[in-house]
C-alpha cells in the first residue's frame, strides 16, 4: 500500500504485528517533502509506538476482520470455536489467547479478530457469569474490614470472592479486570 | 443529507462567513493598487515538474497545482501586476494545514523583487485584520499574535545554524533539510510574530533565481505566522536556459525515483526570454482563513474537504 493511501483507522502490519494507526499526522514544507507521523496501536497486545514515515514509502496493509464465535470446547493446547453464522469451526492456540482462556465457558460468544482467516485475538463480554467450583472455608470473624478469600471458578479462574460466597455458587466477574462484582441470584 | 452533516455544516456558518470576508477584501486590496484581477486553466497539458509535488490528472491533461505558469505568461505579454484566487490540486496531501483541493492567492509584480512581496504580505495582512476589526493583533489557539511590521528576516543558513546546527547552504542536504524543516526548526518558531525565511539553498530553487553576487543560494523567501507556513515568495528566474535546464533535471529525477511522466511546459519555456524581471508570491488562502477564524484545522474554513466531499 502507498503510504499516500493510508490515513486514521488503516490497518497494518509491521514485522507481521497488526497494527491500527490512531492518529495520523501529515507534515509537508512548501515545496519538500512529505511526513507523515503515526501513532500506531498494536492489535494483539495494545500497546502503541510512533513512527515516522515519507512520501514514496510503502506500507504493508493488514487485512482485518472481526467475526462473532462461540466457544465450544477446549482440546489439548487448542480452543475450538464455531462461527455463529456459517458454523465452520476454527481453532486458537491456548497461548494466543493467554489470560482471556480463563473466563471462557462453553456456549459462551465472543468477537474474534482475524488476520486474514487466521483468527488473532478474541474481545470477551465485559461481564461473564460463572459458578465458584473450588473455595476455602474460612472462620476469621473478628474483623471490620471486609474479607476476601480465594475462589476457583468453572472456567479456571482464581480471583478473590467476599466470605459469604460458597461453592456452587454463580458470580459476575469483570472481564476487564478479573475482580469480583457481585453474587448472581439464581431462580430455583 | 444526515444531522451529523446538517450540523457540521451549521456550524461552519460563522467561519464561511468570515471566509467569504477575506476573499472580498483580498479583492479590494488589489483592486485599489491597480492589480488586475485574472483567471488562468485549471486544466493544463502539462505543469511545472515537481517532484514533491504529485498532480492529479485529467484526460491525460493535470490539474493545476498552482497558476503559476500561465501568470507567468501573462507578465511575457506586458501584464504588469496581476492577481488570482486559484483553486489548486496536489494529490495526497491531506493534514490539518492541507487539503488536496485548495485556494492560493498569487500575486505578481513586474520590475521587483522577492522583498517587495514580503511587504505586499504584511500591508495584506495588517490591512484585513484591521478591515475585520481586529486591529494589529489577534488571538490564535490561545496565544496572541501580533501584526505589526516590519516582520523578522532569517536567512534560512542563520536559521538552521542556530536551530539545526548545521548549514545547508554549504553543505546541501535536500533530505535532511526537509526532516530538520519539520521537526527542528518549525516547531520552535515563536507562536507571537510572523517571520519571513529568506535564502533557500540553491538545490532548493524550483522557479527562483539564483542570488546575484551569490549563487549559493535562491531568492525564494517563506513567510510564516507562528509555526503555521502561509506563503512562498519568488524572484522569479527569467533565464530560459537555466529554467529549462532545472525542469529536465527535475523530471528526470521523477522519472527515475517516482516512474511518473512529466512533460515539459513547453510553451512556458518558450515565453521565458520575454519575461521581464518580476517577482511573485502564493499565499494559502484557506490558512489566513483557519488564523483569521481561529480554527485549529482547514477542516473548520472549507465547507466539504476530500473526507466530506
Amino acid at each position: 500500500m502507498d503510504i499516500e493511501d493510508a490515513r486514521k483507522g488503516t490497518k497494518i502490519l509491521l514485522d507481521g504485528v497488526p497494527y491500527n494507526i490512531e492518529d495520523a499526522e501529515f507534515m509537508k514544507p512548501g515545496k519538500g517533502r512529505a511526513i507523515y507521523r503515526y501513532r500506531l496501536r498494536n492489535l494483539i497486545d495494545g500497546s502503541s509506538l510512533e513512527r515516522t514515515y515519507h512520501s514514496g514509502e510503502k506500507l504493508q496493509g493488514a487485512n482485518i476482520t472481526t467475526r462473532e464465535g462461540q466457544f465450544l470446547y477446549k482440546e489439548g493446547g487448542h480452543f475450538v470455536f464455531m462461527h455463529t453464522d456459517t458454523f465452520e469451526q476454527y481453532l486458537m492456540d491456548e497461548r494466543i489467547l493467554a489470560d482471556k482462556q480463563n473466563y471462557l465457558k462453553e456456549g459462551m460468544v465472543i468477537v474474534t479478530m482475524f488476520l486474514g482467516d487466521k483468527p488473532l485475538d478474541i474481545t470477551l463480554p465485559i461481564f461473564i457469569e460463572a459458578a465458584v467450583m473450588k473455595s476455602d472455608v474460612t472462620t476469621r470473624t473478628d474483623t471490620v474490614t471486609a474479607q476476601m478469600k480465594r475462589a476457583t471458578l468453572e472456567t479456571g479462574l482464581e480471583i478473590d470472592v467476599p466470605v459469604f460466597i460458597k461453592e456452587g455458587d454463580t458470580i459476575k466477574v469483570d472481564t476487564r479486570t478479573g475482580g469480583y462484582v457481585e453474587r448472581v441470584v439464581t431462580k430455583k | 443529507m444526515t444531522d451529523d452533516e446538517r450540523q457540521r455544516l451549521a456550524r461552519l456558518e460563522v467561519n464561511l462567513e468570515r471566509r467569504a470576508a477575506v476573499f472580498r477584501l483580498t479583492r479590494r486590496f488589489f483592486d485599489e493598487q491597480g492589480f488586475l484581477e485574472v483567471d488562468t486553466p485549471i486544466r493544463s497539458p502539462a505543469i511545472a515538474p515537481e517532484k514533491e509535488i504529485i498532480p492529479f490528472q485529467s484526460e491525460g491533461w493535470f490539474l493545476a497545482p498552482s497558476p503559476e505558469l500561465y501568470m507567468k505568461r501573462l507578465l511575457v505579454a506586458g501584464y504588469a501586476r496581476i492577481y488570482q484566487m486559484a483553486h489548486c490540486f496536489r494529490k495526497a496531501e491531506r493534514g490539518r494545514l492541507h487539503n488536496p483541493e485548495f485556494t492560493l492567492l498569487e500575486w505578481y509584480r513586474a520590475g521587483a523583487d522577492y522583498t517587495a512581496m514580503i511587504k505586499d504580505t504584511e500591508r495584506l495582512v495588517l490591512f484585513m485584520a484591521d478591515q475585520l476589526g481586529l486591529g494589529e493583533s489577534f488571538k490564535y489557539q490561545g496565544k496572541t499574535m501580533e501584526l505589526s511590521a516590519p516582520w523578522g528576516r532569517i536567512t534560512i543558513r542563520d536559521l538552521y545554524m542556530q536551530m539545526a546546527g548545521w548549514d545547508p547552504v554549504a553543505d546541501p542536504d535536500p533530505a535532511r533539510f526537509d526532516e530538520d524543516m519539520v521537526n527542528k526548526v518549525i516547531p520552535y518558531l515563536n507562536p507571537h510574530r510572523p517571520m519571513v525565511m529568506m535564502d533557500y539553498p540553491a538545490s532548493a530553487a524550483s522557479l527562483a533565481r539564483l542570488k546575484p553576487g551569490n549563487p549559493q543560494v535562491a531568492e525564494r523567501a517563506e513567510v510564516f505566522m507562528g509555526t503555521i507556513e502561509l506563503a512562498n515568495a519568488y524572484s522569479e528566474l527569467t533565464h530560459p536556459a537555466e529554467q529549462k535546464a532545472r525542469f529536465v533535471e527535475e523530471t528526470e529525477r521523477i522519472r527515475r525515483e517516482q516512474g511518473r511522466n512529466a512533460p515539459l511546459p513547453q510553451r512556458f519555456l518558450d515565453s521565458l526570454e520575454h519575461l521581464p524581471e518580476c517577482a511573485g508570491i502564493a499565499l494559502g488562502m484557506d490558512r489566513l482563513v483557519m488564523l483569521l477564524c481561529d480554527a485549529a484545522a482547514i477542516d473548520e474554513v472549507m465547507p466539504f474537504t476530500s473526507d466530506t466531499a
